[in-house]
Formats: structure tokens, C-alpha cells, sequence
């Protein structure tokens, strides 16, 4: 059995962590809240902009934008959402696992696989890998800016219009709700009509007053300047997700944390208490055992 | 509230306005328009520069940076990267900014080839529009 003192270092050390444990936790709630908040606050400008785009696609004839040409793929890029920080629990593991899945899914496929990177997890994972990337942005996570978005968007679109890649997925931890984060992947570019196209967009256009809208410039014109925008507005809500993920998936990592530095004190306060009173009663039958011989 | 229009502002970062209002004017890539009322359908691009709206006699300006606006069923929705109303603007920033655009146009004019003309005549119209809305510029 260990020495009563090893026992109290032992403790002493455990009560330490779990001090910093739950101080990130109270941290992390905390930021959790300004990134909930900032989430939310994007959502309504992201739907807008997508119910617009659904709505002018209908109309847009692929061959005559660049952004919308379906190719045949050969070589497919995924873009790695990921936190800059770890001590968050499996969240960047989860969403690191899920593209490698991806990754050897197209692999396999026979395409070639590129990565990029957004958050510095992701990147010092991606850039021991053997796969190409073309661009990584990393320690953008703590405070989430359009103009981040705006760079990996216009890397991403010129990577397209080059030729250099076919098609452009991404991944990021999509915030269901504070326990539960899951990695998502999305399809980026091409822009397919398809899938902005809402089932009621069609309708509607058949309804009539709905679709009789002055459009002003032309709506292709329209729609030229909406795309590159509407690339932006998707990664920088891929982002915001992953924020807000990031900082929930941490909240509960580090509950768990304090929780388990909890049990371990309490059971070596019991073995520290048990040597205690081992070491008393060996004391005691030593000074008895020296009285009774002193009395013989 | 039949006469009145439902405006909406909204930017990434938040909601900036939410009102009814009785004008509003944007400006339209192809032109400066005024939206009242039970206007038809309509879906514009935007410019840089200032929109503005009446609401009870009062006129509240605002600076607005790229973006679309779309009205329909008396419903107006301004979807704009940035905007900012008058009392919120930093006067000493957009000046700074101003000044820097200038600099750099005149360098691009002089023919320094690294700078991005179209990005620097932007940022000077942000700068001005914002000035602008602010008063201190006329």
C-alpha cells in the first residue's frame, strides 16, 4: 500500500485539477452562450440568402455559370471545419474520423482527394497526412470573421474555376444541441440547382404572383454576384456551427472531468483514512507490546 | 397599418432594423429607388452607399455595404454584409479608412501594380457612404 504521504500528494494534485477543470467548464458555458447567440443571429440572414438563391436558380441555365458546371470528378476536395483548441473531448477526433472515412470513400472511387483546412486541429492532423492541400486557415476559431470566410470561399471558387478540382465538399461539427454535436458534410461547389431548388420554389413559380418579380439587373446578373457570396455565407455558417459545437463538446468534456476527479479524491480519501488508521493501530500494539515486556 | 411597409435590415452579425415604415430608398445597382406600400415584387443588387426611411415624419439614414433587397407581399427585406445607422458609425474610423483608400488609389494610379484598384475604390466608397450617413460629409 502506498505511503500516507504519496496518498496526499495524490490528493493535493487531483483537488488542483479539478479546480482548472471546472474553471474551464464555467469558460466554456460562457462562450458557449456568445457563440450560441452569434449562430442564431446569423440564421436568419443565411435563409433569406438561400431562399433567394432557390428561388433565381430555377431560372439559371448551368452551362452559362461557371460556379454551377458539373464536371466529371476526378478530383475531390473536402474542406476540414475543426476547432484551433483540443481539451474539448472526442469533437475534432469525431469530425477528423469522419473525413478520413470520406476521404478513402472517394479515394476508393478512384478520385483523387485533396484536403483544406479550417481550424488548427484539423491541420496539424491533415498536414502529416499524404494528401494535397491546397489551403489551411487555422486560429480564425475564436473569433469567427466574414472576411475568414470570404478568403477560404474565394480560394476555394478560384481552386474550381481553375480546374484544379471538380468538386468541393465540407465537413463541420453541426450543433444539434449542447450534448450532442455531429459531424455533416455538405456539398459546396459545383452550385447545383437541384439543391437550392425548394419543392414549394416550383410551385410557386407555377402560382404566379409569387414569381413575378422585377428583376433588377438581369437575374443571371443577379445570380453572378449572389454565388460567390452564397459560398461565403455557407462556410462562414459551417463555421459559426463548429463554434458553437467546439464550445459545448468542451463544456461536457470538462464536466466529465471534474466529475471523475471527483470519485478518485473520495476513493483516496478513503484508502488515505484507512492507512491512517493501519499506521495508529500499528502504533499502539508496538507501545503495548513494549509496556507488557517493560512489566515482565 | 395598411399603408405602412414591413422593412427588414438584416446583416450577418445582426438584425438592424425591423419596422414599419412608410419609404424606404435603396440603392439599386441600377439606380437609387424608393419602395412604398404594396409595391410590386421586386429583387435588386445593391451598391455601396446610404438607404434611408421614413417612418411618422422622421428619416432614419443608413450605410449599407453591398447586398440584395427583396420585396414582396409588402414585405421588404435588405440583406446587406454591413450596415450601420447613423449614431452608430465611428466617425474617426470611416476617416482614417477614407484617407487610406485615397492614398492607395493614387498609388494605383502611379502605376504600383500590387494594388487591387477595384478593391481600393471600394473601401472608398464604403468610407464615403458611412461619412455620409454620419453628416460629415455632404
Amino acid at each position: 500500500m502506498a505511503s500516507l504521504k504519496d496518498i496526499k500528494i495524490k490528493i493535493t494534485g487531483i483537488k488542483k485539477t479539478e479546480q482548472i477543470t471546472k474553471a474551464m467548464n464555467m469558460v466554456a458555458a460562457a462562450k458557449l452562450r456568445g457563440a450560441q447567440a452569434r449562430m442564431e443571429e446569423f440564421r436568419p440572414y443565411a435563409d433569406k440568402f438561400a431562399s433567394v438563391m432557390g428561388q433565381l436558380s430555377g431560372t439559371a441555365d448551368p452551362n452559362v455559370f461557371p460556379l454551377m458546371e458539373q464536371r466529371d470528378v476526378k478530383k475531390v476536395l473536402l474542406l476540414v471545419v475543426t476547432s484551433d483548441r483540443g481539451l474539448c473531448g472526442a469533437f475534432n477526433a469525431n469530425i477528423i474520423s469522419a473525413s478520413e472515412k470520406f476521404l478513402e470513400g472517394q479515394q476508393s472511387e478512384g478520385k483523387e482527394a485533396l484536403v483544406g483546412c479550417i481550424g488548427r486541429k484539423g491541420y496539424s492532423y491533415f498536414s502529416k497526412s499524404k494528401l494535397e492541400m491546397p489551403l489551411h486557415i487555422t486560429d480564425v476559431m475564436g473569433d469567427i470573421q466574414m472576411q475568414d470566410a470570404r478568403k477560404a470561399g474565394q480560394q476555394l471558387s478560384k481552386l474550381f474555376l481553375d480546374g484544379d478540382v471538380d468538386e468541393v465538399d465540407f465537413i463541420y461539427g453541426r450543433f444539434i444541441n449542447v450534448v450532442t454535436q455531429k459531424p455533416t458534410i455538405k456539398k459546396l461547389l459545383p452550385i447545383s440547382a437541384t439543391g437550392l431548388e425548394s419543392a414549394e420554389g416550383e410551385v410557386a413559380e407555377e402560382e404566379g404572383p409569387k414569381a413575378a418579380y422585377i428583376y433588377e439587373p438581369e437575374p443571371e446578373e443577379i445570380l453572378n454576384q449572389l454565388m460567390p457570396m452564397y459560398i461565403n455565407v455557407q462556410i462562414m455558417a459551417a463555421m459559426l456551427e463548429t463554434g458553437a459545437s467546439e464550445q459545448a463538446a468542451r463544456m461536457t468534456a470538462m464536466d466529465n472531468a471534474s466529475r471523475a476527479c471527483k470519485d478518485m479524491i473520495e476513493s483516496l480519501t478513503l484508502a488515505y483514512n484507512k492507512a491512517r488508521q493501519a499506521a495508529i493501530t500499528t502504533e499502539l500494539m508496538d507501545i503495548v507490546g513494549g509496556a507488557e515486556a517493560l512489566k515482565g | 397599418m395598411a399603408n405602412k411597409l414591413n422593412l427588414e435590415v438584416v446583416t450577418p452579425r445582426k438584425l438592424v432594423v425591423s419596422d414599419e415604415v412608410d419609404l424606404c430608398t435603396v440603392p439599386g445597382t441600377e439606380g437609387v429607388f424608393g419602395v412604398m406600400a404594396n409595391h410590386a415584387p421586386i429583387l435588386s443588387t445593391l451598391n455601396i452607399g446610404q438607404m434611408h426611411f421614413n417612418k411618422d415624419g422622421e428619416t432614419v439614414k443608413i450605410a449599407i455595404s453591398g447586398g440584395f433587397v427583396e420585396v414582396s407581399n409588402n414585405k421588404m427585406t435588405v440583406l446587406a454584409e454591413a450596415a450601420e445607422v447613423s449614431e452608430e458609425i465611428d466617425v474617426e474610423r470611416a476617416l482614417r479608412a477614407k484617407e487610406r483608400a485615397e492614398k492607395r488609389i493614387q498609388e494605383a494610379k502611379a502605376g504600383k501594380e500590387d494594388i487591387d484598384m477595384a478593391r481600393a475604390m471600394a473601401a472608398m466608397a464604403r468610407a464615403t457612404a458611412r461619412l455620409k450617413v454620419a453628416g460629415k460629409m455632404s
